[in-house]
């Protein structure tokens, strides 16, 4: 297991999901991945997508308009 | 007992694709859906920019769809390659810069790339015959299916029985018998399928999901063209496309103009990339210009940026101009009179 992150910032959604999708695609199961992101619609979004492509989201949080969301890289 | 058959759909958050991929499923398909984002899709963005949009639902509806029907979603970044399909269109536009069937052929193709990749067996999409003027019309349908290259391998559930059999079909890996003969404009036949299927929750039908269908975007869109000399944009160029104000006064620059709290904060993210202004005794919007203005032009801009912001009706206003680099100067100016911002202006 590694730790992993990317900065979206800047990106509006789906930008952000689709960078952390692009992401995983290369970790490992078990892999964290943080995703930063200005975009606040990215709370929803990515762990809507973690749901449905077997991803879980370990944490979310958000302080000001920036986000954050960690991933651990399911099935 | 032989493995289910894979069908890759492209699904858009919208009715029509929902219900083709819970058809196939009904069917024994195993499904997956692609989303592709060209950088025009409704979807999302203008939400998050502005303030008063804010506490609206900011589902992704393709997301929100797919967790739905219980199928997986690869969303897939098509911005760099869809300048082409916009650029030149072989087909030509719709009623605005929409390029619908080069671009319904493009996102088929890409889906097919896919589903080879993925070693899925075929693609569906939820097209209707009929429904959309442009890329989903009898004679239409066909060249997409044909220039896509996917040919008897693109399905379309809803209406399949106004087409020729393709080969998911002949094969046997569906039965025709079970799928739909939609066609036309009306929604009911849609509507009525997602009731017998229990969905009670759906995004507005098909068709606005994408800038390029709005006027107002397709004009602002055609004077940038026209202003830089060149058909051609960036990702900013087009999510700027969707803010503010937009103000020609002169041929050799536009102004953006915020309208509220949320634009202002997005547009401040733009300022080491434009010349910007602001009013500084008064609050009022943050202001871009883009292009190459002259003193002269700085001051109309700044004239008009106080006519935007709470000191429209003072005397004099201070309005600060910033430059790129950071590097800000005041200049003092009486507001425009509304009289003389010319509607020729608003772009």
């Amino acid at each position: 297991m590694a730790n992993f992150s990317i900065d979206t910032r800047g990106l509006l959604c789906p930008m952000p999901v689709i960078r952390a999708q692009d992401r995983v695609e290369e970790l490992s199961l078990g892999d964290h991945l943080e995703v930063i992101s200005s975009d606040p619609g990215a709370l929803n979004d990515i762990p809507a997508w973690c749901r449905i492509n077997g991803h879980a989201v370990l944490e979310k949080s958000q302080e000001g308009r920036e986000v954050r969301i960690v991933i651990k890289v399911g099935s | 007992m032989s493995e289910a058959k894979k069908a890759a759909v492209l699904v858009s958050g919208g009715l029509d694709s929902m219900l083709a991929v819970r058809v196939l499923q009904e069917q024994g398909i195993h499904v997956e859906g692609i989303n592709f984002y060209t950088g025009f899709c409704v979807e999302g963005h203008t939400h998050a920019i502005r303030k008063k949009d804010q506490k609206k639902d900011k589902r992704n509806n393709a997301l929100w769809v797919a967790e739905q029907l219980g199928i997986k979603l690869h969303i897939v970044d098509i911005v760099e390659e869809y300048k082409d399909v916009l650029l030149n269109p072989k087909h030509g536009y719709g009623a605005n810069m929409n390029p619908c069937l080069d671009c319904k052929i493009f996102m088929v193709k890409k889906a097919l790339e896919w589903m080879h990749k993925h070693q899925f067996d075929f693609i569906a999409t939820g097209e209707v015959v009929g429904q959309r003027p442009m890329s989903q019309r009898k004679d239409t349908m066909p060249v997409v299916s044909g220039e896509s290259g996917a040919d008897d391998l693109l399905v379309r559930p809803l209406c399949a029985k106004n087409l020729p059999p393709t080969l998911p079909e002949r094969e046997g890996w569906l039965d025709r018998e079970t799928l739909y003969d939609f066609s036309g404009r009306t929604r009911k036949p849609q509507m009525a399928l997602a009731k017998q299927f229990g969905f009670k929750d759906y995004a507005t039908p098909a068709g606005g999901c994408c800038f390029l269908t709005d006027e107002s975007y397709s004009v602002k869109l055609v004077d940038l063209w026209k202003a830089r000399g060149s058909r051609d944009y960036e990702m900013d160029d087009i999510m700027l496309l969707k803010v503010g104000r937009h103000l020609r006064p002169r041929d050799n620059f536009k102004m953006i103009v915020s309208r509220e709290e949320g634009e202002n904060h997005f547009l401040q993210g733009y300022r080491n990339r434009y010349i910007s202004m602001r009013t500084t005794d008064f609050p009022g919007p943050l202001v871009l210009i883009d292009g190459e203005a002259s003193e002269e032009d700085l001051i109309l801009a700044g004239r008009i940026t106080a006519r935007f912001g709470k000191g429209k009706s003072a005397d004099e206003v201070t309005v600060e101009i910033r430059e790129m680099d950071g590097a800000s100067r005041e200049i003092k100016v009486a507001p425009i009179s509304p009289s003389d911002i010319e509607k020729s202006w608003y772009i």
